[in-house]
């Protein structure tokens, strides 16, 4: 197997911070890998340089064969990759409908400045986004403003129109933060779901173990801005480095 | 509940049908309104209004929708006034035949905005705002210095063969078809997939690239739009009052006046900055007619005005009114803000007042 996204010795400083130093990943394609690592261990850094908000100090990202270190954010999207962030982030004065509407045109490549005045495009569009609305089971605030959304739907949201453009990979940035256990259980399900029916590719950030275990099938520990270990979650779990990472290295040896 | 909605959504059919015939009204209305009023001295009020009327739309076709708030609009103004006044000089063209040179001032106006925006809108927010500022004081540094500007004195018009009695009404029905396509291009921009990323980039903006929203090239046709227009409406305007010098073609208060209508009226909606035009404009000229407030007292007064809609009606007549409206409607229910109109309003507090699947009913707080 070939990984689809991968990152290579990536480096990145704020400041005298070392938020990234030589982070290299390697996602598989079809699977769902998890990220995990303590809190400044430069997982949202990482995602930030991949889907190109950051420009890393030295390394390289790499999506299947094409090189995507220092794309614009608009042009990693185009290529297939989309992520959520930790704090969603959405349109709060659009409508949920007009949110998912955004991301569509994304996909509608280049076209001349009339047709930005058209509206006819968008019918079909608009069934799309209906039925990923649907999917993610918030269908029927497709006329709210998004703004007026609980936390846990506004994370359906941002899932959905990440949704619209299809893409290859998708990270997710603490999905299952500040949601309640159903809500939890039911974005579980739509990311099986994805990605035994699609196939799509997910990579996760998460702190919640239990759901980090449960659904990926590989996990790469982040500690200081560097990969630690990677594999199934079984090896993970028991692995003395990430104890030490969560736990602290003295711990045992010295318990003040 | 699809019954309770299609019910709903069938209530509010009286609204658009209100709404045309308001429309057609108010058309008669400015259509009428120099044929009833012939006083020069009230005709004139109607031609400044609707110079304003185009300017504070076009303003609001690109602060508005992105929320990227100009304060260097008389850079284009300025610069349309004087764009005719120079051609019509150095080439000679007197009579009607100068408004021929309209569409050259937009042109002008085109070419301001693409280098202007390229530096200033790679910045947000407060910064953008100084830098708008700052490139309005260099363009009237310019037109004070310049040879060919006709330095601190100005440019005069060519005179107009027009009777007195009816000069003002050519140039009313001037301003009112650029006020009205002014308003046309801001409704074609609000319902099209431009203006959906333009107000995207208000809420989010880098988020909206990541969801591949060409930002700097959205943000910059917008820009150039209203550029152009406000270019022409200044031409229009340097004609009017017959010319054009430093300190009025690029004016500091143009500037806060088209803000102070929009944020009057209400920010971002298509009505809003008409309405607040209508109501600063004719207030200020007004004033100035009156012996006790001429001068620097008005001014003031202006500046009185903008601290109170600023303080207490942030979001402008016409947001805060529909609200209202909504709230009386909806007393009782839960509050949800209206997604597009006061009309559909009932319609998004009824789908949220309904539970919904447990799986998806939200968890955690804000």
């Amino acid at each position: 197997m070939t990984a689809l996204l991968r990152t290579d010795g990536l480096m990145k400083a704020y400041g005298g911070v070392q938020a990234l130093n030589g982070a290299t990943i390697a996602v598989e394609a079809g699977t769902v890998a998890g990220l995990i690592g303590p809190n400044g261990s430069g997982k949202t850094t990482l995602f930030n340089v991949i889907t190109g908000y950051e420009r890393p100090d030295a390394g390289e990202v790499w999506f299947g064969d094409r090189a995507i270190t220092n794309l614009a954010p608009d042009k990693v999207f185009a290529a297939g990759i989309g992520r959520t962030f930790q704090l969603t982030r959405i349109f709060a004065r659009l409508t949920v409908l007009e949110n998912m509407l955004v991301a569509a045109q994304a996909k509608d490549g280049p076209r001349n400045l009339l047709s930005w005045f058209g509206r006819d495009a968008w019918t079909h569009h608009r069934r799309h986004a209906m039925e990923l609305l649907e999917f993610v089971g918030i269908e029927r605030h497709a006329d709210i403003l998004a703004g007026s959304l609980s936390y846990g739907q506004r994370k359906l949201l941002e899932l959905a129109y990440v949704l619209v453009a299809d893409p290859a990979v998708i990270l997710l940035d603490e999905p299952a933060g500040g949601v309640n256990p159903t809500l939890i259980n039911h974005i579980t399900d739509r990311i099986r779901q994805l990605n035994a029916e699609q196939g799509t590719t997910f990579l996760l950030v998460e702190h919640n173990m239990e759901f980090v275990m449960g659904l990926c099938s590989t996990i790469t520990v982040l500690e200081s801005g560097k990969d630690v270990v990677s594999g199934p979650p079984d090896i993970v779990r028991t692995d003395k480095r990430v104890l030490d990472a969560y736990l602290g290295a003295d711990l045992e040896e010295d318990p003040r | 509940m699809s019954d309770a909605r299609r019910r709903l959504r069938a209530a509010p059919g009286l609204a658009p049908a209100l709404k045309g015939g308001g429309l057609v009204a108010l058309i008669a209305i400015a259509i009428a309104f120099p044929q009833v009023y012939s006083n020069p001295a009230v005709s004139s009020y109607g031609v400044l209004a609707l110079i304003y009327v185009t300017a504070a739309t076009a303003w609001n076709i690109f602060s508005g929708n992105t929320g990227y708030i100009s304060l260097g609009q008389a850079v284009f103004y300025g610069s349309g006034a004087y764009t005719m006044g120079i051609a019509a000089r150095d080439w000679n063209i007197t009579g009607d035949s100068v408004f021929a040179l309209l569409p050259l001032c937009g042109l002008v106006g085109a070419a301001i905005a693409i280098p202007f925006g390229l530096i200033a809108l790679r910045v947000k927010r407060h910064t953008f705002i100084v830098i708008t500022i700052a490139f309005f004081f260099i363009f009237q540094l310019m037109a004070f210095n310049f040879s060919f500007t006709g330095g601190s004195t100005g440019l005069q018009s060519p005179f107009l063969n027009w009777p007195s009695a009816t000069y003002n009404t050519p140039f009313y029905y001037i301003a009112l078809a650029f006020a009205a396509g002014a308003i046309a291009i801001a409704w074609l921009v609000r319902r099209s997939r431009f203006g959906l990323q333009l107000r995207a980039i208000r809420d989010d903006e880098d988020r909206a690239r990541g969801l591949g929203v060409k930002a700097m090239r959205v943000k910059l046709s917008a820009f150039l739009i209203s550029g152009t227009i406000t270019a022409m409406i200044g031409a229009v305007w340097f004609y009017y009052i017959n010319q054009v010098e430093p300190q009025t073609g690029f004016d500091p208060i143009f500037d806060l006046t088209l803000v102070l209508m929009a944020f009057l009226g209400g920010y971002g909606s298509i009505s809003g900055p008409v309405l607040g035009a209508l109501i600063i404009e004719p207030l200020t000229l007004w004033l100035n007619t009156q012996p006790q407030f001429s001068g620097y007292l008005s001014e003031i007064l202006l500046g009185a005005i903008f601290l109170i809609v600023v303080l207490f009606l942030p979001r402008g007549i016409i947001t805060t009114g529909g609200e209202l409206i909504t709230r009386i409607r909806t007393r009782g229910r839960p509050a949800v803000i209206p997604a597009t109109s006061v009309g559909s309003s009932a319609l998004a507090s009824g789908a949220t007042a309904a539970s919904g699947p447990s799986s998806v009913s939200s968890g955690g707080g804000r």
